[in-house]
């Protein structure tokens, strides 16, 4: 077993345990499901939408090397500079020694899953970096010294009195409850900072391919000062963030914030074109664009799962799954929590120690019918699994299973090895027969019948 | 129609009044019933760990068993749901492929066979008891049926259908996963079965036996009164013998 995998029992087995919170997750989500129904509804076709936005996403992956090329010359053309990254300590080094030439002090980010990917934080930290994040969930979590536990909700785990408590010890703040103030309280942290702040790093949500633009969703505001106050702007992505046109992004973004979010639009959508041009009062000096792989190509390479890019991180899948709702988000112990990140982080961060994942799923389908572009997720997720057999074999799988298929080869054995069990099940129940005993730790059996439906048959004389 | 029965492996041994009840409403709705005792599992337990190699053997044994049918009819959302989306993938690009995509064709989940194939609804049950019905996964998910079983329950004279907003949410069973994964498998049940109980129904119905296993396991071991019951058993109820 991998640590990574000893880990995720130990965890989820705590937090599957844990009612309250369970509950509390289910009560924080009652509200999107209601607000998703409602915005849902107002498209005139929300399955029709699900094709238009799978397709924008589809014809940009699948033709990925001319879109980026073309979107990367637009950009450079725009006055940006973009810089590529293979892996995550490609991109680190690339974004510190931006940091050292801009000779920055203090650094202020608005939400990007991306630099979590690349631990960039914790690297800005030991070159000797300040850096604040300003997106009020991750301010919250940064505070705290923890992951985020969803990819789109950082702090959805925290109740109000915990946000409180944390600002009363860090920032100095009288107690609150009421969640105006608690904003208000980072708010007025966080201003003097865009102020003083001599680099800024944001995410991207979509790189437009026929602008050169970045699109950055938010609902803050924070992303925009963080873009524009700083004298340096770093966009970090990964590659398969791009799209062909402006025009899809009229699908996409509604989209983006219907299922992810529960909003009809997300409250701002800024598109960012470059550097401050001469004559411009406003903007950033430099505009930098780190775009990362870090085995996306290795995921394009794969035919059956490379839809898998198509992934707009709205994380609707997360808030249906009812893996992710019983365990929460910080068991996954992975950047990308619930069903999508199941199905990518075996790609991203290898098999051998992301596989359990794919096997933790009942396999319910409620993330693909939730994903707004379409990607194929539960069945994925058995396609992990049979390639960790293949790769990462488990003795007791293999001898099981070939046992199973010697018994169901054989039918009379089968008929007999079913009564056997019958007869026996009173004696069975006590002894440590392996699943037997772990299915009876929680729930029972039904009255063992003294017939089985073949020995009904037979005795009844249908044949 | 000749119907081939499809009963799962764990209705043939744990719970076998479902494949009767099954084969009591087929026959009073005329239909010509035939059972072919070698047929056993069909091998999803392993399809989804990964084992996909002895899974095709399961597949390749069902093409043979079911190769002169005329439709085939299973009592379970999931197991039919191997055969109709499963095995032609799993076959995908081998000798079998064809066969495998006409046998899809050709089997049916219960409720699906009834509503959809021989177009009736009201099978002539009677229950005078409140139910509340689980969309297992698979039926609703890969075979999207959602109104078939629906159609059905609403005809049975004196039964009441009670909704709850948890009816589409997976109860956790997931066949190995429930046994690999108990914890998290019992916290979803947890949260499914309490709700369903919750709607004072004095039956839960479902088309997928194996549901029913998790669900009626954790309100057995929880002391509850509701219990599980597959649809074919409501439909069979107040059906004289044929």
């Amino acid at each position: 077993m991998s640590d990574s995998q000893s880990i995720f029992i130990k965890e989820s087995t705590l937090t599957s345990a844990d009612g309250d919170q369970r509950q509390f997750i289910r009560t924080a989500l009652g509200g999107y499901y209601k607000n998703r129904d409602l915005y849902k509804a107002r498209y005139r076709d929300w399955e029709l939408a699900r094709d238009a936005a799978s397709i924008a996403k589809w014809s940009a992956i699948n033709n990925l090397a001319d879109v980026l090329e073309k979107f990367v010359s637009k950009f450079e053309s725009n006055g940006g500079k973009v810089h590529w990254a293979r892996d995550a300590a490609e991109a680190r080094t690339i974004i510190l020694d931006l940091l050292a030439k801009a000779n920055a002090k203090s650094v202020i980010k608005s939400k990007c899953m991306t630099t979590e990917e690349i631990h960039l934080n914790d690297a800005m930290e030991k070159a000797g970096y300040g850096v604040v994040e300003s997106d009020l969930g991750e301010f919250i979590q940064q505070l705290r010294g923890e992951a985020p536990y969803h990819f789109v909700f950082p702090c959805m785990h925290l109740k109000r009195e915990a946000i409180s408590e944390l600002f009363t010890q860090h920032l100095g703040t009288s107690p609150t409850d009421s969640p105006e103030e608690l904003t208000t309280i980072a708010r007025r942290h966080l201003r003097k900072l865009y102020i003083t702040a001599d680099v800024g790093i944001t995410g991207a949500n979509f790189l437009v391919a026929d602008t050169g633009q970045i699109s950055i969703t938010e609902n803050e505001g924070n992303a925009r000062l963080t873009a524009a106050m700083p004298r340096v702007h770093i966009a970090v992505s990964g590659i398969e963030k791009v799209v062909n046109s402006v025009g899809d992004l009229s699908v996409l973004l509604p989209m983006l914030a219907t299922a992810g979010a529960g909003q009809p639009m997300t409250c701002y959508n800024t598109l960012y074109a470059g550097p401050k041009k001469s004559g411009e009062r406003d903007g950033p000096e430099e505009f930098h664009l780190v775009l990362l792989d870090n085995a996306r190509t290795q995921l394009l390479a794969d035919a059956e799962q490379r839809d898998a890019l198509h992934c707009i991180r709205c994380g609707a899948c997360l808030n249906v799954c009812p893996i992710f709702k019983n365990i929460g988000g910080h068991a996954y112990g992975t950047t990308y929590q619930g069903p999508i990140g199941s199905v990518i982080t075996p790609h991203l961060r290898g098999i051998k120690d992301w596989n359990h994942l794919s096997g933790a799923s009942s396999l319910c389908g409620a993330c693909t019918d939730a994903c707004p572009v379409r990607i194929d997720l539960h069945h994925h997720l058995l396609q992990n699994r049979r390639n960790a057999a293949k790769v990462v074999p488990n003795l007791f799988d293999r001898i099981f299973h070939r046992a199973f298929n010697f018994v169901i080869k054989r039918p009379s054995l089968f008929a007999i090895s079913g009564r056997v069990f019958r007869r026996t099940y009173g004696l069975l129940k006590y002894l440590p027969v392996p699943y037997l005993r772990v299915w009876l730790k929680s729930r029972d059996l039904p009255v063992i019948p003294s017939k089985s439906f073949r020995e009904s048959w037979k005795d009844s004389n249908h044949v | 129609m000749r119907v081939s029965l499809f009963i799962p492996c764990f209705v043939d041994q744990l719970t076998p009044q479902v494949g009767l009840a099954a084969v009591k409403v087929l026959k009073k709705l005329g239909q010509e019933i035939e059972f072919n005792p070698i047929q056993t599992c069909c091998g999803q337990p392993s399809y989804n760990s990964g084992q996909w190699e002895i899974a095709k053997e399961s597949a390749i044994r069902s093409l043979e068993i079911f190769r002169d049918s005329e439709v085939v009819v299973g009592p379970s959302g999931s197991c039919v749901a191997m055969i109709k989306k499963f095995y032609p993938e799993l076959l995908r690009e081998t000798k079998y492929e064809q066969e495998a995509k006409k046998l899809a064709q050709r089997t049916f989940e219960f409720s699906d066979f009834i509503v959809t194939q021989l177009k009736v609804t009201d099978v002539g049950a009677i229950l005078n008891k409140k139910v509340t019905y689980h969309d297992g996964c698979h039926a609703l998910r890969e075979l999207r049926l959602k109104d078939e079983p629906r159609k059905l329950l609403r005809a049975v004279k004196g039964l009441e259908l009670i909704e709850t907003e948890e009816a589409e949410s997976c109860c956790g069973f997931g066949g190995l996963f429930s046994v690999k994964f108990p914890m998290i498998s019992t916290a979803m049940v947890q949260v499914k079965a309490s709700a369903l109980a919750q709607t004072g129904a004095d039956f839960i119905v479902s088309s997928d036996p194996s549901c029913l296993l998790q669900i009626g396991g954790w309100l057995s071991r929880e002391g509850k009164v509701i219990r599980p019951l597959h649809i074919a058993e409501i439909l069979a109820m107040g059906i004289d013998h044929v």
